[in-house]
């Protein structure tokens, strides 16, 4: 792979990332990422292969925060189309899944066989507690940088109204949420 | 019009949810454990909190929630169909916007956009680990393992694997 000088901003032409490269990346990303695939994501991309520079990475992230479905696949699916199409996309995507997908059955079988022992029944409680826990974290993080204000915090907490305390399907609350939303975002500045 | 054989039915689910997903897997928990565990009896709430343990714990994209669901209703084929579905929509739809995005991405409706829709994706994961404490049990020591867990977690970088260990071992140890 080309050597990237400093301040250089151009990455790595097309054919400097083979299908072969983009799976070994993504594997490397999915096996990796014990508790949330997107900080390796950022490490491999960035860091370690210089496939994207920073500013890159943050445009796609964007992308794929913006759009429906798991952002990690998201971004599997932009970057594999960027330097080698849409069969790029999908070599990604499959060496994203793969792996994790088994260890997830094993795991899942391991639970059905050894779930009923007390001492598993102990432990898988705490860790759903904990599991739980980490979602509310990651809803801080995101808060952090995407709360900024009266309205932003208006928006937020309807939505978690509507889903949580109210239950109501989520395909409605967006339906109705998502316009209100860009209304106030057009109309408020902050 | 819901179809009757059990892949179909997840096909049909996954599919819808794939493209409600608005800030990720995590966004639609709430909606999983209503499909998974209210509607079509599934799972059984324990069962539903258990998996998305499994899914959290085990190394990969957080999409997992649904392959394990979709194992527990159908075998292996009932995983594959689960994760194809969930993934399918929204990727294709992320493949047809990646091609236009590097223009769009200078445009103030993008911005506008990420304005409009972070906030929805805030709400909408808020809820999910809402539903999932509450699921998980209402005992007070459940819920402090969710608070002190989420407050460790946001407030430090470390590596979520020992949060998670550190839960399991009070809870193997018959202290919960």
């Amino acid at each position: 792979m080309a050597e990237l000088t400093a301040g250089d901003t151009t990455n790595p032409p097309a054919e400097a990332v083979s299908l072969g490269d983009l799976f070994a990346g993504f594997l490397q990303i999915a096996i990796s990422g014990f508790g949330g695939v997107l900080p390796w994501t950022r490490r491999m991309l960035v860091e370690q292969r210089a496939w994207l520079n920073d500013a890159e990475f943050n445009e796609l992230l964007s992308l794929c925060q913006l759009l429906p479905g798991p952002n990690v696949l998201n971004l599997a699916i932009c970057v594999g189309a960027r330097f080698q199409g849409w069969r790029g996309s999908l070599v990604s995507v499959t060496a994203l899944l793969a792996l994790p997908f088994c260890f997830a059955i094993g795991a899942g079988m391991l639970y059905v066989k050894y779930g009923d022992l007390t001492i598993v029944r102990g432990a898988m409680a705490g860790v759903s507690a904990a599991a739980a826990g980490l979602v509310i974290a990651m809803a801080g993080k995101m808060a952090r940088s995407g709360i900024d204000g009266f309205r932003s915090a208006c928006v937020a907490s309807a939505g978690f109204t509507a889903v949580a305390l109210l239950r109501w399907p989520i395909g409605w609350v967006l339906l109705g949420l998502i316009p209100v939303s860009l209304f106030l975002a057009r109309v408020f500045k902050k | 019009m819901k179809p009757a054989s059990p892949l179909g039915s997840l096909a049909y689910h996954f599919v819808l949810l794939s493209l409600l997903a608005v800030g990720g897997a995590n966004a639609i928990i709430p909606e999983l454990h209503r499909v998974a565990v209210e509607q079509n009896h599934w799972l059984s709430n324990s069962q539903f909190v258990d998996l998305f343990a499994i899914a959290q714990a085990v190394p990969g994209p957080n999409v997992l929630i649904v392959t394990l669901i979709g194992w527990q209703v159908a075998g292996i084929p009932g995983a594959c169909v689960a994760t194809a579905a969930m993934c399918a929509p929204s990727c294709l739809l992320t493949y047809g916007a990646q091609r236009a995005w590097h223009r769009f991405y200078q445009s103030p409706v993008r911005l506008l956009l990420q304005r409009a829709l972070v906030p929805v994706a805030v709400g909408l994961v808020l809820a999910s680990g809402f539903v999932l404490t509450q699921a998980a049990g209402l005992d007070w020591k459940y819920v402090a393992i969710s608070l002190v867990t989420a407050l460790v977690a946001f407030g430090t970088k470390w590596n979520p694997l020992w949060l998670l260990g550190a839960a399991a071992v009070l809870g193997a140890a018959g202290w919960l």
